[in-house]
């Protein structure tokens, strides 16, 4: 009994065509719908991952942005704190100088005005002594003037004063 | 390999088993062991009619439960007719004004008396009609079409409805179908090119492991165990690997050493290497079509004979053994059921790939699974 013997036609034959049929059916109705949606589902996982793996980028940019601007912000709130810090003391140390100049000024011009009314009183002073003196000395002169005896003992003594030196 | 271990392991089995049975009575177990023997045969066969079981009944006769399926025979003119009216070849059909009788699982023309000629060799020598029936092969065949047919349209529907995720029996399909595709079709064929082998490559491992299994259920319709569908299966492959045969895959037979060096030098390398090229081609698909059905066939051998066994032992040691035996390789059997897709599944693959090849990594794969 060989393998040919064994052969039947008539089943190669409905073997043949029967699986033929079953591989176009098949594939119309089965393996091409079943692929595609396989590879569907595989390509939107695979667009899924990657729009999470975007997203989280997007956010990790997002953090290192806000990270930025509050760092940012952090360095502006110091240098305004330092610049004011510093326009006080100015300001404070200009309105020490400013007063101090101020007050130097007045105290010279009140030294100046004190000096200049001592002058004056010194003035006044003097002339009145002076006056005065000249005053008494009249009537001092008038005085001695008046009886003969005491001018010629006046003259006397003044050239017996003289006559010493 | 496998079918010679099998064949040896079969071989045992007729030795032993004549040992211990030779301390009984000889007649009765001849006749067992004939009707055995005969059992199997028929068995591994094709067959006209869809037969569940038989027995003998109390009238000495044979009775046969199964039902009927068409014979549809061509001898110059059409005859159609159920196979039943052959009575299992004890009767001959006339149709058409032609007569036919079953003889061995084969239908001949006979005369009205249903008188078989005989050569030296007791070959029938009758002449055979174009034999189209719907055998027990064919029926089964159809039953897993529409089974395959269901499961995967089922399956490929359960996507629409339920936003891409399979349900049901789809659940346990799908990571084969996606297995065939990422571990068979991709690495063999290339991810370019791999597309358009899907459908046969799926259709043929389904359509394989489905009869294998079938074949296994007490049913036992041996399909894939026989030649003209293994042939039939092989072929397509052959068609398919040299008519999508690039043209890098008709160099790398005609021209296998390439610019490597002279014409002149060439020449005698090539009357060998040509001719083995060539001959290539068609013992590929030729292991494919022995490789199935001398693994399908020698399980279906190995199995029954085992079970045969118990009867020819009849005692309390050798019927649970060989039963233990039977099971054992009844569960080998499942796993040969699988493998032997995934074998001719992969080999086809292979060679799709081999077809399918541009020859900028032609070079990468050469000789690798020349041998296969």
């Amino acid at each position: 009994m060989g393998l040919l013997d064994e052969f039947s036609l008539g089943l190669f034959f409905w073997q043949t065509l029967l699986f033929l049929l079953l591989l176009f059916l098949l594939r119309k109705y089965a393996w091409k719908p079943i692929l595609n949606a396989v590879n569907d589902r595989e390509q939107g996982i695979k667009d899924a991952l990657a729009a999470a793996e975007n997203a989280k980028k997007e956010m990790e940019n997002l953090q290192a942005d806000n990270e930025k601007l509050l760092k940012e912000a952090r360095a502006e709130r110091d240098a305004m704190l330092k610049e004011a810090r510093e326009l006080k003391a100015k300001m404070i140390s200009d309105a020490k100088d400013e007063a101090k100049a101020e007050g130097d000024k007045m105290i010279a011009n009140a030294q100046a005005a004190i000096q200049s009314e001592k002058k004056a009183a010194l003035a006044d002073i003097k002339t009145q002594v002076a006056s005065l003196s000249v005053e008494i000395a009249e009537k001092v002169v008038k005085e001695e003037l008046s009886n003969k005896d005491k001018q010629l003992k006046l003259v006397e003594t003044m050239l017996g004063d003289a006559t010493l030196n | 390999m496998q079918r010679k271990i099998l064949v040896r392991l079969l071989l045992i089995f007729i030795f032993i088993a004549p040992l211990s049975v030779s301390a009984k009575d000889d007649t009765g177990n001849k006749d067992k062991k004939t009707e055995i023997k005969e059992y199997i045969d028929h068995h591994l066969k094709d067959s006209h009619d869809f037969s569940l079981y038989s027995y003998t009944g109390d009238d000495g006769q044979h009775h046969y439960v199964g039902f009927s399926l068409p014979v549809i025979l061509w001898s110059d003119g059409l005859h159609v007719f159920a196979s039943g009216k052959f009575h299992h070849g004890e009767e001959v059909v006339e149709s058409n004004g032609k007569y036919f009788k079953l003889y061995h699982s084969k239908i001949y023309e006979t005369d009205a008396s249903g008188t078989i000629n005989y050569d030296e060799e007791h070959h029938a020598t009758n002449a055979k009609p174009l034999d189209l029936s719907i055998t027990k092969s064919v029926f089964m065949i159809i039953i897993t079409g529409l089974l395959m047919f269901f499961l995967f349209r089922g399956l490929a529907r359960t996507y629409g409805k339920n936003n891409g995720i399979p349900s049901g029996i789809g659940r346990f399909f799908e990571p084969i179908v996606l297995y065939i595709r990422d571990d068979i079709a991709r690495p063999n064929i290339g991810e370019k090119k791999y597309r358009k082998y899907m459908p046969f490559l799926l259709t043929v491992f389904f359509f394989i492991w489905f009869l294998n299994i079938f074949g296994l259920t007490p049913l036992g319709v041996n399909v894939t165990g026989n030649i003209a569908i293994t042939t039939a299966l092989a072929l397509l492959t052959f068609f398919i690997t040299n008519f999508t045969g690039t043209k890098d895959y008709w160099k790398h037979i005609f021209d296998p050493l390439g610019d490597s060096m002279p014409w002149i030098a060439k020449i005698p390398l090539y009357i060998i290497l040509i001719p083995i090229e060539v001959l290539g081609i068609f013992i590929k698909p030729f292991s494919l079509l022995i490789r199935l059905y001398a693994n399908m066939q020698a399980g279906h051998i190995v199995l029954m004979s085992l079970i045969g066994l118990m009867f020819i032992f009849k005692n309390w040691i050798g019927s649970p053994l060989s039963f233990g035996l039977a099971f054992a390789i009844s569960l080998i059997e499942i796993l040969v059921a699988l493998l032997q897709a995934y074998i001719f599944t992969m080999l086809s693959a292979l060679y799709f790939g081999f077809a399918a090849e541009d020859h900028d990594h032609a070079e990468a794969h050469e000789g690798e699974i020349q041998h296969l």
